[in-house]
């Protein structure tokens, strides 16, 4: 396969990687390795708190840092040739390889495309393992994990703001949920939204999912299993329409739904909308 | 009256919950959601269960006659299969290994 051949080409003549970083989210190493030392700095500074350098690496990733191409709003593009996945967009383009865990990417020197490319990755990843990532806002309060799930403006954000001193924010725009064991955790991501800052990088076990909707009161109100399963896949990011990746992320979410409280919460921008979390 | 048999459509992924089914399209998200009665016929779409002992599970459960049940039976699974939830045959329907991949 095309493909592979050019993975290999790079990974052993276009690539140089003096030294690289590795970022861990969600207990997953990923050693970045860009094709110029001085954006080891630029990965280091957009990853601060998430960086672990004496961490196992199981994935790798190699950086091809070219000059800018397109805007970085165009379409976002992913082919699965199982193992190997394509992303595209205007500003890289990249190949991972699901089985050798390792990929490439072409990107400018910045670093949002690299972001992007992470955000998928650890989505695929996390699929294979029962997990995945939630358009929701996350806190721990207490040594467990609540989560704020809503479409944009739904006050993923707005809630966080709220949160009482004590709580710990994980994120304020994707959660990051995977099964270990018997229960499920959620993860500090330095995927932030409108507070544009990363969640501190600590785990807690999942004690209940809020819907959020905003109103004139604050009130908790109980979700059937059935709706609660709705709104959780209309949040989890599906990436790819990939037929066996799709199947994987319902049955986790289903399955989640099974084991992990979900409720409605209508609040008002108030601080006292905490006293019903728990 | 000719017999019918049901069994899912292509790329779904489906699951009973809390007494009800939810099925998604893996080709385009699309989620659908059964009731109970739904699910009672959705539990007999295994190629293999013929209309007949459908219809008499749900006149089991529910105070409905044959012949009522039959026709709504009918009419939902027309309108499934209009939806390409479920592919209906004459005859039982053996390769639906590849195309089950829920759990009920």
């Amino acid at each position: 396969m095309d493909a592979e051949r050019s993975l290999r080409q790079l990974d052993e003549s276009s690539v140089h990687a003096p030294r690289g970083v590795t970022v861990e989210i969600g207990g997953v190493a990923i050693h970045l390795r860009p094709s110029r030392p001085d954006f080891d700095e630029v990965i280091s500074k957009r990853y601060s708190g998430f960086l672990n350098s004496s961490a196992p690496a199981a994935y790798k990733f190699d950086i091809l840092l070219q000059n800018p191409s397109q805007a970085p709003d165009a379409d976002l593009r992913l082919l699965n040739c199982d193992p190997l996945w394509r992303l595209e967009r205007g500003d890289f383009r990249a190949e991972w390889d699901s089985q050798s865990r390792r990929g490439w990417v072409r990107q400018a020197a910045n670093p949002y495309s690299i972001d992007t490319v992470l955000r998928i990755v650890h989505s695929l990843i996390l699929a294979e393992q029962g997990g995945f990532l939630l358009h929701a806002s996350s806190l721990v309060r207490n040594g467990r994990a609540f989560l704020f799930a809503g479409i944009s403006g739904a006050g993923k954000t707005t809630i966080s703001r709220l949160a009482p001193p004590d709580a710990v924010l994980l994120t304020d725009e994707i959660s990051y949920v995977r099964r270990t064991g018997t229960e499920y955790r959620a993860y500090g991501t330095p995927f932030a939204g409108e507070l544009e800052k990363s969640g501190a990088n600590v785990s807690a076990p999942v004690s209940a999912v809020y819907l959020l909707e905003k109103g004139s009161e604050n009130r908790i109100g109980a979700v059937e299993p059935l709706a609660a399963a709705r709104s959780l896949l209309r949040n989890i990011l599906f990436f790819a329409r990939d037929h066996d990746l799709v199947k994987r992320l319902f049955d986790s979410a289903v399955e989640f739904v099974s084991q992990v409280r979900v409720s409605r919460l209508v609040f008002t921008p108030d601080t006292r909308v905490w006293e019903l979390i728990g | 009256m000719n017999e019918k048999f049901i069994a899912p459509g292509d790329g779904l992924a489906y699951r009973a919950l809390g007494g009800e089914t939810i099925i998604m399209s893996a080709t385009d998200s699309t989620l659908f959601s059964l009731d109970e009665v739904g699910s009672l016929i959705w539990q007999g779409a295994d190629g293999r269960t013929p209309l007949t002992e459908i219809v008499a599970r749900i006149c089991d459960h529910y105070d409905v006659t044959h012949e009522e049940a039959r026709r709504d039976a009918e009419e939902f699974i027309a309108e499934l299969a209009g939806r390409g939830l479920l592919v209906v045959s004459g005859q039982a329907i053996l390769d639906t290994r590849t195309r089950v991949s829920g759990a009920l």
